[in-house]
């Protein structure tokens, strides 16, 4: 306990020597960095942040020193989030590679894939996409048809995948292929890496409610793969990609607590908004959606902060199971208080008639929509708590 | 803070889960309900409650306590909710001790708290006058008459209030009707001269009484805490009891819960278990993940009356709100997804469905508690 002290005093310590007053900021979406071929940085000293936190290992806090991470406890993680919220610091790099595919191929890849793809995710050298769903393939991810053939010394991809999040700005993609049509759909599936830069890949933006075009639909021709680019057993792609939704749900629950720039909390909102009487919100009907909105998030947060220390001290709880589907039916339920709360101008589209922060609280509560159906929809969600918590019998 | 138990807790909880499986399951209650028991709990029964500690357990050493903090008070709680226990752990030994410890003097504590520890005395708190809670609404009076004290008015929904030995009385010593100043609290006897006290059967087949007090003469040593200031011990003793409730509740939600995912995996219609119907499986999937909420704000609740009592007010009104709302959803599809089976008295569960109606209004309902938190946040 004392050596974790001194460790959080430690990262106080090299924080404030190391961390940027511009990188101290509230940041907008133009402000992140997500590294790969085509990244840019924002700044300066977005740059010099990033350099210095790769050089400790912090991007990646908790993976092992040998492939450049910080090799940390997951309590010295938390410390460190922790340390890093204290200050205002930003994030200083954000992408798949770290939340999804780097702890893939630590678990399941070869030492040479693992040489190959960890380091380059750490220095921001590539930015993964994910390329799971099909047109035909959403909640039912298993019935996916884009396949792989065995052509001796490499496979064949033919098919496409679709919202594969910036595939236009990413470099490789990792994918669930049909490498076995004869077996049970689960059976016949593996995980491949690709690189989106090999002939006969093509990706196309898919324009959204919100009115942004950060998925994209990304087309497979006889792209030539290979087989070395393949992740854990052929045909065992089902448990890799399992494994690794574990990390989506955790991510989509969390992107509540990161909130960007303009984003107006509904509490906030309700001041600038509503009328008060006699220090309260003279709308009681407001009023009461707004602290059950409240509650609500005091609920989830606490939740975050109790698997947290489950997972600490090695206690298994049906807690993590269920936060994808209350985090983004929270998200829901918070656009749609800000809008009631806003009125009509919650619900400018564009132009200089809104404040940027009107705008922005528009198009995420269409964003909002979004996160109950992507990485699992709620009712995804509810199959697999009634699966696996409450072991239901299955039809 | 912790939101998670220690092995102490765990063991506690155990011990507490098994002795009360045993010898205070919900036929208990039935059997004290269809006897028209005239105490309505089971005294020997509340003997062995307190012998193993759990009169004690919130209590510094000093009395006679065990110590434990609210998160071991939390377990045996939660515990007698899943089994529906009717004894005065909550009024007497969270509610009543608490009192005397945030308000009473030295010499009161040191003579009520062992005996309230051990059983020997129980205590009951006097406190709301309407059908709804509303704290400082007190219009009970309380008069100096030399170095007495003399008491005036009407109280109900006194949770043992019929069997305690001592009540503590919210009187109004000064001020208008509604105001948390000019409030005293003191500590009567029962049986009292002027004191006539009628028990109220509740749906839940548990214990409350309204209370009259007709010229009742109080002792001055009797007055618990400072004249006209009973507010500053009533309110933390009151966020107590609300998560001394909401612990309970828990226990009645995942009782009623438990026993209704087993029931679909083994009621079958249609030639299947019913639990494969996904228009099922989506509402005990969705409660599951309300149990989880619940989980974490009762936990941080608990800690934080002994870690951090400056948030127990926020914590205390969040626990109770969300515990009222869980457990009204949880006993409402308990019985519904029963069926037929669900709306009989045979069937336990209506005594999940009732006991959680009437604790619900127990130290505030869920429209105070939203009230309340709203007002705590500044709007």
């Amino acid at each position: 306990m004392e050596d974790l002290d001194q460790f959080g005093l430690d990262v106080r310590d090299w924080l404030d020597a190391n961390c940027p007053t511009s990188q101290r900021q509230p940041m907008g979406r133009e402000d992140q960095y997500w590294g790969g071929r085509r990244g840019k940085f924002p700044s300066e000293d977005a740059k010099v942040w990033f350099e210095r936190m790769r050089d400790k290992g912090w991007t990646v806090p908790e993976w092992p020193t040998q492939y450049g991470g910080g090799g940390l406890t997951p309590q010295q993680a938390k410390l460190l989030k922790n340390e890093m919220k204290r200050i205002n610091a930003r994030n200083p790099i954000y992408g798949l590679g770290i939340w999804m595919l780097g702890p893939a191929v630590l678990e399941y890849g070869t030492e040479k894939q693992k040489q190959q793809h960890i380091q380059a995710i750490i220095n921001g050298e590539t930015r993964w996409a994910q390329g799971y769903s099909e047109p035909g393939a959403g909640s039912d991810l298993a019935s996916l048809q884009c396949k792989a053939e065995d052509m001796g010394d490499h496979f064949l991809v033919n098919g496409t995948k679709i919202w594969t999040t910036a595939g236009d700005k990413c470099d490789w993609i990792f994918c669930l292929v049909r490498t076995d049509p004869n077996v049970k759909k689960q059976e016949g599936i593996s995980f491949l890496l690709i690189d989106m830069d090999d002939p006969g890949i093509t990706t196309t933006p898919i324009a959204l409610i919100s009115g942004e075009s950060e998925f994209c639909q990304t087309f497979f021709d006889n792209v030539k793969v290979p087989k070395e680019n393949l992740i854990g057993e052929l045909n065992k792609g089902w448990s890799v990609a399992k494994a690794l939704l574990v990390h989506e749900r955790k991510l989509m629950a969390e992107i509540g607590s990161d909130s960007p720039r303009h984003i107006l909390q509904p509490n906030a909102a309700a001041r600038e908004y509503l009328e008060f009487e006699n220090g309260k919100i003279a709308d009681a009907r407001l009023r009461d959606d707004l602290v059950e909105y409240d509650m609500l998030m005091q609920a989830v947060a606490l939740t975050h902060f109790r698997t947290f220390e489950e997972k600490a001290n090695g206690v298994r709880s049906a807690a993590p199971m269920a936060m994808k589907y209350v985090g983004t039916e929270a998200e829901k339920i918070k656009s749609e208080l800000l809008l009631a709360i806003m009125g009509s101008r919650g619900v400018g589209w564009e132009g200089d008639n809104f404040t940027p922060q009107e705008l922005d609280t528009a198009r995420l509560w269409a964003t909002s929509k979004v996160m109950t159906i992507a990485g699992g929809s709620s009712e995804i969600q509810l199959n697999l708590i009634a699966q696996k918590v409450l072991e239901l019998p299955q039809r | 803070m912790a939101l998670v138990l220690n092995e102490e807790q765990r063991l506690l909880q155990d011990t507490a889960k098994d002795f009360l499986c045993k010898h205070a399951s919900v036929a208990s209650l039935r059997k004290l309900r269809d006897d028209h028991d005239p105490i309505g709990y089971d005294p020997g029964l509340w003997r062995q409650m307190t012998e193993m500690g759990w009169a004690s357990v919130i209590l510094p050493e000093a009395y006679g306590g065990l110590e434990f903090g609210f998160l071991g008070l939390g377990v045996v709680l939660e515990e007698s909710g899943r089994t529906l226990t009717a004894s005065p752990l909550f009024a007497s030994a969270v509610v009543g001790s608490s009192a005397v410890l945030l308000g009473g003097s030295e010499e009161q504590k040191e003579l009520l708290l062992p005996q309230v520890a051990s059983g020997d005395l129980t205590l009951a708190l006097a406190l709301e006058e309407s059908h709804h809670h509303r704290p400082t609404h007190i219009a009970t009076t309380v008069k100096m008459q030399g170095d007495d004290f003399v008491l005036n008015g009407n109280k109900c929904f006194v949770l043992d209030g019929h069997s305690a030995d001592k009540l503590i009385v919210v009187a109004r010593s000064s001020g208008a009707e509604s105001d948390s100043a000019g409030l005293t609290l003191l500590l009567v006897d029962r049986d009292s001269e002027g004191i006539s006290c009628h028990r109220t059967i509740m749906a839940d087949s548990r214990n409350a009484a309204n209370i009259t007090f007709e010229n009742v003469i109080v002792p001055g040593a009797d007055i618990l805490g400072a004249i006209d200031s009973g507010w500053s011990v009533l309110e933390p003793v009151l966020d107590r009891g609300r998560v001394a409730i909401a612990a309970e509740m828990m226990g009645c939600a995942l009782e009623a819960f438990e026993r209704t995912v087993a029931y679909l995996k083994e009621r079958e219609q249609f030639g299947v278990l019913i639990g494969s119907f996904q228009a099922l499986q989506h509402r005990a999937a969705h409660m599951q993940s309300e149990l989880e909420l619940c989980r974490s704000v009762l936990l941080q609740a608990l800690s934080t009356v002994d870690d951090a009592p400056e948030q127990l007010p926020l914590l205390a009104s969040l626990a109770k709100a969300r515990l009222n709302v869980l457990v009204k959803l949880v006993t409402n599809e308990a019985v519904q997804m029963h069926g037929g089976i669900g709306v009989t008295d045979d069937l336990e569960i209506g005594f999940f469905l009732k006991r959680a109606r009437v604790a619900m209004q127990i130290f505030g309902d869920t429209g105070f508690h939203k009230d309340r938190y709203a007002t705590l946040c500044g709007y």
